[in-house]
């Protein structure tokens, strides 16, 4: 297996509500998509929902959710492409929320699953405080992924020093067989 | 002055990376996007205020040696 960088962007300090990832390359096996971010967003919590188009095509996959913070956890379900958390400018200062989602098969002809590993940080417990989500979720779509695009929630921004990086996973040709 | 929202779009095949200004029809998207999940959310806290109660009441009769409604002990019970 091998692992290449795609593309990887950095906000600048004008901040940005989305970032788009267009073009993708169809050589490779999965995507595998790092991202670490901080909106301007504010609120009674100190994160927010990251959400995830495939194809410019809305906000349609349906996923089960499993959260995780300093007190308690809960499961959700849903069908509007939450991806994980964004730490909020409530969030402790120069802090930014940790995710990776994980896209196998991005260029086949079958509905897309992908899976989603993602943490705010904060150094606060409680609900809507920090925690860890654990997300897998199905884009009930035939079509090849073409373009990724990450939103930050209604008109808020991700702040300068975000990151985004986008990987092609490469399956391997060797390795043993178990019998 | 109105700041204007803007998204990064990379072209994956060139690595060319442009800033584009949001039009109000994906602005105004976005918002119906975060109004539907602020209900979603407050259906979710309301749902998890509603079952810690139910587990505190099941609790208390657990103790107190009372009978527990069948929603109590479908919260203790899997």
């Amino acid at each position: 297996m091998t692992m290449e960088l795609i593309s990887t962007v950095t906000v600048g300090a004008g901040g940005a509500a989305s970032i788009d990832f267009t073009s993708i390359p169809q050589t490779y096996t999965d995507l595998l998509l790092q991202i670490s971010l901080r909106s301007n967003g504010s609120g009674s919590y100190a994160e927010e929902p990251l959400f995830i188009q495939f194809n410019a095509a809305g906000y349609n996959s349906s996923w089960r959710l499993l959260n995780g913070n300093g007190t308690a956890t809960y499961s959700s379900t849903g069908t509007n492409a939450e991806a994980g958390a964004v730490t909020n400018s409530v969030g402790t200062s120069n802090t930014f929320s940790s995710t990776q989602i994980y896209i196998p098969n991005y260029a086949g002809a079958t509905n897309k699953s992908w899976s989603s590993d993602s943490v705010s940080e904060t150094n606060s417990a409680g609900a809507g405080q920090t925690g860890q989500k654990l997300t897998a979720a199905l884009w009930s779509s035939t079509a090849a992924i073409t373009s990724i695009t990450i939103d930050a929630l209604s008109t808020n921004n991700f702040v300068q020093y975000s990151t985004a990086s986008l990987y092609g996973i490469q399956k391997g040709s060797g390795g043993a067989t178990v019998s | 002055m109105t700041e204007t929202l803007t998204k990064i779009v990379v072209d994956c095949s060139t690595g060319e990376q442009t800033i584009v200004p949001l039009t109000a029809e994906e602005i105004a998207q976005r918002e119906v996007d975060a109004a539907a999940y602020a209900t979603a959310e407050a259906e979710r806290e309301a749902a998890a205020e509603a079952l810690a109660t139910l587990k505190a009441s099941a609790k208390a009769k657990l103790i107190a040696g009372e009978p527990l409604t069948a929603e109590e002990a479908d919260t203790l019970v899997i």
